[in-house]
């Protein structure tokens, strides 16, 4: 009964708040961790909105303002920002998010106040399955999304047995466990698996010393961030680089920290839907832009950011005007972008995008990424999201 | 078999490194903890400052030079922190102190992101010690070899200067009681300020150390404190002997456990902290008795 009530609030104050829709002045929440462990990624992807909406703001015809809130990567904490964007603010549009924590306190919120909300880097899976919402749309990547592929690309290339290592919790199960379903579903073996406690785990030495007694032929990783980077050379500190291969979910060496891994990370091959070094058009404008505003190369961070504001400015320029339409809008949302041919799947409006593996290799200007092979676009199966079709 | 025994060897030695790593935190909270019945929480901040100072001074210096540069540099800060902060908090109870060392770690958290920002930071472990060396019939890295020396290094220097010298005898008789040594002539206060400096420099090297190894990231103070706080309760408050003993048990605990119960590792220290608690309220090897 109170739900009911609570719901029938918001759908009240929101109908209240989209109602004037006066000059077409769209205000855009920017919901990202500026402090704790993910504020890089946050600040990565502002960098990246805000190049996407200068870029492509013109072709939307509206003026759009940008609010920002530093969720701290906090589920608590973001909850209580969204609700401030949707009712003090009244944005028309959320866009960000990083941690999947804090998309899934968000959830309920966004869709009982029929809120659209722009992922721009959460990768759970239930976000787009039995968790998704018609008003919630993902423009960066789901867990399983990257890693399903690279298991059969990986049996391809002659490996059968692997070792898996990864942090003990939700995503890293979603991304081994898919990377697992692709390599075993070609036919490959897993020799072993490890669960390191997650940002927890400062000495690796106890897990490499069991994937190198395994016998496997090569080890698959999900790192990210400071643990990637700890991991990265630890692995390489023991020698095992030469005898048994990295590879891993490309988080383990993106670009926006493989510097501080070093020469540990060259001959790493990872999966990703984005590195700077894709050979496209699209692709090679928006790193020029970046780095003149920015000054460093664009992690695949920075292109959820700029993914995300596009998608926004194509939704506004199909007409969309206030908070359903804008939502409605989103999910028909494709184009041709630094990703190559990114679109929305309607059925569970989870992006569908081609995935690169790639090889860290030293180049002229530090380290760089050699792109291996390009694995086609798939989208994921629906995994229990039903809603109804985009009209 | 050959190959197993490989394997725990390695075990092996990766748990005496991360017991050195710790013992060269928990060394310098312990005694200051110890000799000022002061609870420093702010310590693992010190840790981080320290690793960032080694990796900005690497960069450009080479790593020695960051290796020389994190304790001076940390010992600096800590005697900053000393006449701002702790002199005025010695005598005001353990909550005020835990409170403005609790408040002090956020504020030094935020101040390494201003000045280094929020990319993690990373070095390279210099050439002679970035190989492998064959010991006990393994390939080991000759850096985490490293590592073991020091903090073996550093005990024993810290141990003959605890029972052989006669500033060791004053810091002993402070820890004991610290009225008594005060009318004994022993001027406890700059006794407490040189052990306070002495102290930080060890967490800054700890943080030098560590920079090459883990990644340097704003909260890696705060990453390490819970673990250091394990040793020192373990170990007993206060004593050398305690911190080692801590350090040991907690790396072979952590270590054994990721390999032989993964499941159970991550509570297995604290269960273990619980029992030492329950047989041993004051810890193993409490300074005093």
């Amino acid at each position: 009964m109170k739900h009911t009530i609570t719901t029938a609030i918001f759908a009240a104050t929101a109908s209240l708040a989209t109602l004037p829709a006066l000059a077409e002045d769209i205000t855009v929440g920017l919901l990202l961790p500026y402090s704790g462990v993910y504020a890089a990624l946050g600040n990565d992807i502002e960098a990246g909105f805000r190049l996407g909406i200068e870029r492509y703001g013109d072709q939307a015809g509206d003026s759009i303002q940008i609010v920002t809130e530093d969720s701290e990567a906090k589920p608590p904490v973001g909850l209580a920002k969204t609700r401030k964007l949707v009712l003090q603010d009244k944005v028309d549009v959320i866009a960000g998010v990083v941690s999947s924590g804090v998309l899934g306190a968000v959830r309920d919120m966004v869709d009982g106040s029929k809120v659209p909300l722009i992922v721009a880097n959460a990768g759970n899976d239930e976000a787009t399955g039995a968790q998704c919402s018609p008003y919630i749309t993902r423009m960066s990547f789901s867990n399983q999304q990257v890693n399903r592929p690279m298991g059969k690309w990986m049996h391809d290339q002659g490996i059968q047995k692997v070792f898996t290592i990864a942090p003990d919790y939700a995503a890293g199960q979603q991304m081994i466990g898919a990377f697992v379903d692709g390599f075993t579903a070609a036919g490959g073996e897993i020799v072993g698996q490890e669960w390191t406690p997650f940002q927890k785990t400062q000495d690796f030495g106890p897990y490499l010393a069991k994937a190198k007694a395994s016998g496997a032929d090569a080890v698959y990783v999900f790192y990210a961030g400071g643990e990637a980077i700890s991991f990265v050379k630890q692995y390489d500190s023991f020698g095992m680089k030469a005898d048994i291969p990295l590879y891993g979910a490309g988080f383990l060496t993106s670009s926006l920290y493989v510097e501080a891994e070093g020469p540990a990370a060259e001959g790493v091959i990872a999966a990703l839907h984005y590195v700077p070094t894709i050979d496209n058009a699209e692709n090679a404008a928006f790193v020029e832009a970046f780095t003149a505003a920015n000054g460093r190369l664009p992690s695949e961070y920075a292109v959820h950011g700029y993914d995300a504001a596009r998608a926004l400015t194509q939704a506004l320029a199909a007409g969309a005007t206030d908070r359903e339409t804008i939502a409605q809008a989103l999910r028909g949302v494709s184009f041709d972008g630094p990703r190559g041919a990114t679109s929305i799947d309607p059925a569970t409006n989870n992006i569908v995008q081609p995935i690169y593996v790639y090889e860290t290799v030293r180049g002229e200007a530090g380290l760089t990424q050699k792109v291996l092979a390009t694995l086609p676009a798939e989208a994921d199966p629906a995994g229990g999201c039903a809603m109804a079709p985009a009209g | 078999m050959s190959q197993d025994l490989g394997f725990w060897a390695v075990q092996t030695l990766n748990a005496l490194q991360l017991s050195m790593l710790l013992f060269l935190l928990s060394i310098g909270l312990t005694v200051i903890f110890g000799l000022m019945h002061f609870v420093n929480l702010a310590h693992g901040s010190l840790y981080a400052f320290g690793a960032y100072v080694a990796a900005s001074v690497a960069s450009v210096a080479g790593f020695w030079a960051g290796f020389i540069a994190a304790p001076i540099a940390v010992a600096v800060l800590g005697l900053v922190l000393y006449v701002t902060l702790i002199k005025r908090m010695r005598r005001s109870g353990p909550m005020p102190q835990v409170l403005i060392t609790f408040g002090l770690i956020f504020a030094l958290l935020d101040l390494t992101r201003i000045i280094w920002g929020d990319l993690a930071l990373g070095i390279e472990v210099p050439a002679i010690l970035s190989g492998r060396v064959s010991v006990l019939g393994v390939e080991y890295p000759a850096y985490r070899l490293f590592i073991i020396a020091l903090g073996a290094a550093i005990y024993a220097g810290l141990a003959s200067v605890l029972a052989r010298t006669q500033i060791g005898a004053m810091i002993r008789a402070g820890v004991d009681n610290d009225a008594m040594a005060s009318c004994l002539g022993i001027n406890v206060e700059r006794l407490f300020f040189l052990v306070f400096c002495m102290g930080c420099a060890l967490a800054g090297l700890a943080g030098a150390v560590a920079a090459p190894l883990l990644s340097v990231t704003p909260d890696m103070g705060l990453q390490i404190l819970i673990p250091t706080l394990i040793v020192i309760v373990i170990g007993g408050l206060g004593s050398l002997k305690g911190a080692i003993a801590g350090s040991l048990i907690y790396g072979f605990v952590q270590t054994f456990g990721a390999a032989l119960a993964p499941q159970l590792s991550s509570i297995l220290i604290y269960a273990l902290l619980a029992a030492v608690l329950v047989t041993r309220p004051t810890g193993l090897f409490p300074a005093k008795g």
